[in-house]
């Protein structure tokens, strides 16, 4: 009891102090008005893609107090519902900055983005893209776009350099793997990009089949059958969860237990997965944008959502919200300014190293992109992820070759 | 011809044609961007409303397919200036031609078959969806992952190649949907317009007269498609991205419809006064909902699945038919 | 590719077939006999597959045994919404009713999205992952009961429709309107009923499809179109054409992913569909009529 008061106290007395330097302008800089700095978060709230988008707000929760815990200014959120079409995504960003918001961020689905970016560049309105992997959306020019996320080939070259390392732990690779992906934007890209970027890490196995198939359909045994008599002894996957969960029981049915399965991309390690399929979800490995869990603020981040959203895993979704956030708060910081344009110049020049995604930290190249980002190679254990590459981000030990389906209780 | 497009308006009717189209030249002096990218919106869908009202509208060919002369036109425009460097303008006659070929073939198909009423509507699905997922695989176009238009900076207009402030397009638009009001009004009262209504109400006694049913309809659809896929042109241009799940979807096929449905299919002012309602009550849902807390995903949707149902069932013949006679406005329209 | 893989993926295609037919058949006894092109038919099979996902998880009843049960639901819901809706509009033209059918499938498809969220939802029945090994044939456990489901009650509804006064009196109904009036028989009611009936259908067979795919609100307009695409194929007024349609539509699907690109598998099911209506629109076991 005496603990929790003290520690009240001394938040309070933080707070307190970090106010008084404030206001006494020792820092040369003045905050606007007092009025904090207005952020317009465009997510797809509903529509297809609203759980993604309500995952993504999670990290928003998150950040408001997690923000303040790190000593980062009040920022006024506004949300705004892009309704997972390009459409609504453009009129929705006009809207809101049109009612006063000066940065920007969002939007989880490239085409969104790529709507959301036009209007921001046009009006001279920071915009911070939380998820988008389409590379051309950071090569128009634009002097307003940042996108702190990895883009399709970026997290391409990072899994494959995983692999090795993995391969290289486990002491055995396979030679053969057969890929599946689903036929939308990101595995399509993905594909190409493998196409690529895969010659140049010398891998040690071929992809001797590709598998394209509809996202949407419900029924995916036709093409695992496909996939199995490849008689390929790795399974890649580009997919989405619904995907993930389907394709897995087809390979259960089909009695077909792969070396491994690497998906790239999401699906295969978010939590309705691991609910779902229980014993059957573990061993999948997915390379893709993560969080370094040896890192300070991750686990603030981590321990902030087991306290707001208990059972729920942190993902993808709440660190790359929280980071936009995180780089919004921190441009307002050093400059003091809400001006849409000084903010964009002071984002330009961010330097964070105390951040959640693996790294050096986060920082802007000319085009707005931050390519010093690293993806992870994370395995779904006992209902969690654990991460098994880079070495430098890790926790644990990657099983590979995965425990065959029909040997586990 | 002037008295074919213009003779026959009451004055009331001029005074409203005329004290609208000013009021909206004028509005962007005092209307915030967010309302000119809605009026975009609305234009646009009237555009589209009209083109669609032709086929099914005037000549009784119901399409509910639409949305792949729009993708048609969007991409092949879109297409000619990625790769090729070629102004949407010059792209839109390849675009029109593209469509209307397709239009073209899909009416006979249909007609020289003998494929009509529910038949033809699903006919027209299936075309659709037969392109949506043929550019998904077609990579020349960006396949699935879409086609991104270089986008330049707005500091200036240019009309020639479409890029520009949100103002240009909203002129563009308007003058679109002017224009194809302008259009339509002229088909209708002419004599091809009255041997649609005549096929419309009933087809074997219009072929009994005489009338080329054949023919007609043929033209009704190939006009119906050149003009959507200009609506498609533009529509590129506007968002620089292309992607064969959200052009061509089924979903977009109703979005175009749903204007003239509520508006009064196969009236004229019906398009555009039901995509004016639609949009309207669309965003003014989103204001009430937020308002009062209810900002469930979905719950808009209800709302306005409610209001269509209600419209259907109590106004069968559109919203424009009993306001037009609330505004006085006596016009000798065919009625259904 | 071996043989046995084409047997695997046929015998999954012509299961997955069967109950994609008694979906349609749902939809042939509605379009055949009232002539309404039902637009909110796939969504209907949305609600029954989430009532058996409630039923499920919340009671552990297992979809199959409960597929009398949701039919019954799906037949008031049918039978009032004939009743009640879709008969103030038989006289007005085509384009009206099928409007209304949007827009009651627009309210069913976000009401399902406002309470159950966007999520796939599934059943995990314990045999949900079993198969059955005959020699190189691997078959999935939950489509061989269902397809065998399917059959079953096709069967009592092709009985239905050949020994039972109702059923014929509805099938004079479909055969010829103003003969079925000038007998006087009551059309109205027999109308409702016939939507009943094919709501039943509908639900029956979402009951069966839930053990092998997962339930979201957006799955209504695929479905749709599917039943669509194999009522005509099959043949209007031809209930055994649609079990047919939906078999071949199963099985081209299927072979069509095996041999070529499985995302553009869909497009042969359009494709036969546009070669259908062009040379035979009466459907393979259709009369020709209209």
């Amino acid at each position: 009891m005496s603990s929790i008061h003290i520690r009240i106290n001394r938040r309070r007395f933080l707070q307190g102090a970090s106010a008084a330097v404030v206001s006494a302008g020792s820092l040369g800089r003045a905050f606007a008005q007092g009025a904090a700095l207005k952020v317009g978060v465009l997510l797809p709230r509903s529509g297809y893609q609203a759980g993604i988008g309500q995952d993504c707000q999670r990290g928003v929760d998150l950040a408001t107090g997690l923000l303040k815990e790190l000593g980062y200014p009040n920022l006024q959120i506004v949300n705004g519902d892009t309704e997972s079409n390009v459409d609504t995504a453009r009129a929705q960003a006009e809207k809101l900055i049109g009612e006063g918001a000066q940065l920007l961020v969002g939007a989880f689905d490239s085409g969104q983005s790529s709507a959301i970016a036009q209007v921001a560049e046009q009006k001279g309105v920071p915009f911070v893209i939380n998820i988008a992997a389409a590379p051309p959306i950071t090569e128009q020019g634009y002097k307003f776009v940042f996108r702190n996320f990895p883009t399709a080939p970026m997290i391409l070259g990072d899994a494959f350099a995983n692999q090795k390392e993995i391969f290289e732990a486990a002491g055995t690779a396979p030679k053969t793997a057969v890929m599946m992906h689903a036929n939308d934007t990101f595995g399509t890209a993905m594909q190409q990009g493998i196409g690529a970027v895969m010659p140049k890490f010398n891998m040690p196995y071929k992809i001797v089949e590709t598998i394209a198939y509809d996202p949407t359909a419900r029924d995916l045994s036709v093409e695992v059958t496909k996939a199995k008599a490849a008689g390929a002894e790795l399974l890649v996957m580009v997919s989405r969860l619904n995907d993930a969960i389907l394709i897995t029981r087809e390979l259960v049915k089909q009695r077909w237990t792969p070396q491994g399965i690497f998906s790239m991309g999401p699906g295969w390690y978010e939590d309705q997965y691991l609910k779902t399929l229980g014993k059957l979800a573990d061993g999948p490995i997915s390379f893709a944008p993560w969080y370094d869990p040896n890192k300070k603020v991750a686990k603030m981040l981590e321990a902030a959502l087991a306290k707001k959203y208990p059972g729920i895993n942190l993902n993808t979704n709440h660190v790359y919200t929280f980071e936009a956030l995180l780089v919004a708060a921190d441009a307002y910081k050093r400059t003091g300014s809400n001006d849409p344009k000084t903010l964009a110049e002071a984002i330009r020049t961010t330097n964070i190293t105390d951040n959640v995604s693996p790294g050096p930290g986060i920082s802007f190249n000319a085009k707005g992109q931050n390519d010093k980002l690293k993806d992870s190679a994370f395995q779904n254990r006992g209902g969690k992820c654990v991460v098994v590459a880079p070495k430098e981000a890790a926790n644990a030990k990657a099983e590979f070759p995965m425990k065959p389906y029909n040997q586990r209780a | 011809m002037r008295a074919l497009l213009f003779g026959g308006i009451p004055a009331r009717g001029w005074t409203l044609l005329l004290g609208s189209a000013l009021a909206l030249l004028l509005l962007p002096l005092v209307a915030s961007d967010y309302l000119l990218t809605v009026l975009i919106l609305i234009f646009y869908f009237a555009f589209v409303g009209q083109a669609w009202n032709i086929m099914t509208g005037f000549a009784g060919q119901l399409s509910l397919g639409h949305a792949l002369y729009v993708g048609l036109g969007a991409y092949a425009a879109s297409a000619l200036y990625v790769h090729f460097g070629i102004g949407p303008w010059i792209g839109m006659l390849a675009a029109v031609v593209l469509s209307a070929l397709v239009g073209a073939a899909l009416g006979f198909l249909a007609f020289r078959f003998g494929v009509g009423g529910v038949y033809f509507a699903i006919l027209t699905i299936a075309f659709a969806e037969f392109a949506r997922i043929g550019f998904d695989h077609l990579s020349w176009v960006g396949g699935s992952s879409g086609l991104f238009l270089p986008v330049a900076q707005f500091s200036r207009n240019e009309l020639w190649h479409l890029r520009g402030h949100p103002l240009m397009f909203y002129y563009l638009m308007l003058a679109l949907a002017a224009l194809a009001l302008i259009v339509c009004r002229g088909l209708l009262r002419s004599r091809l317009g009255f041997y649609w209504q005549a096929i419309r109400e009933d087809e074997p006694a219009a072929r009994a007269l005489g009338i080329d049913t054949f023919r007609c309809k043929m033209i009704a659809v190939v006009i119906s498609a050149a003009m959507t896929s200009v609506g498609g042109v533009v529509f590129a241009f506007y968002y620089n991205n292309l992607f064969p799940e959200q052009v061509f979807s089924i979903a977009r096929s109703i979005e175009i419809i749903l204007g003239p449905f509520i508006g009064g299919v196969g009236t004229l002012i019906g398009p555009i006064a039901g995509a004016f309602l639609i949009t309207g009550v669309s965003e003014g849902l989103i204001e009430l909902l937020t308002g009062v807390g209810l900002a469930v995903p979905g719950a808009k949707q209800v709302f306005y699945g409610i209001c269509l149902l209600a419209v259907i069932v109590l106004m069968p013949n559109g919203v424009w038919p009993p306001l037009a006679a609330a505004l006085g406005l006596k016009r000798g329209k065919p009625r259904r | 590719m071996p043989l046995d893989i084409y047997l695997n993926v046929i015998v999954s295609g012509v299961l997955t077939g069967l109950v994609y037919g008694l979906m349609a058949l749902g939809l042939s006894v509605i379009f055949g006999v009232i002539r309404v092109v039902n637009f909110a038919h796939g969504e209907m099979m949305a609600v029954a597959m989430y009532i058996a996902v409630v039923l499920f998880s919340s009671f552990g009843l297992d979809p199959l045994l409960m597929m009398v049960p949701i039919a019954i639901v799906l037949f008031a819901f049918g039978y009032l919404l004939q009743a009640r809706l879709i008969n103030l509009f038989i006289d007005r033209p085509e384009h009206t009713q099928f409007m209304l059918l949007v827009a009651v499938a627009i309210i069913i498809v976000n009401t399902l999205l406002m309470i159950f969220g966007p999520d796939a939802q599934s059943v995990q029945t314990s045999y949900a992952y079993d198969s059955f090994q005959v020699g190189p044939l691997i078959v999935d456990a939950t489509k061989a009961y269902a397809g065998i489901a399917a059959v079953a009650v096709s069967a009592a509804l092709f009985a239905f429709f050949r020994f039972a006064p109702i059923g014929q009196a509805i099938r004079a109904c479909a055969d010829n309107h103003t003969g079925a009036l000038v007998v006087g028989l009551n059309v109205n009611r027999l109308y409702a009923l016939t939507f009943g009936i094919g709501a039943a259908c509908v639900g029956a067979a979402g009951a069966m499809i839930v053990l092998f795919i997962d339930v979201t609100p957006a799955l209504g307009p695929a479905y749709t179109l599917l039943a669509f695409v194999i009522v005509i194929t099959g043949g209007l007024g031809s209930m055994p054409g649609a079990l047919l349609g939906g078999v071949l539509i199963g099985v081209t699907e299927a072979v069509a992913g095996l041999l070529f690109s499985p995302s553009a598998k869909s497009m042969f099911s359009f494709a036969l569909l546009v070669l259908v209506l062009l040379f035979r629109p009466q459907g393979l076991l259709g009369t020709a009529q209209r």
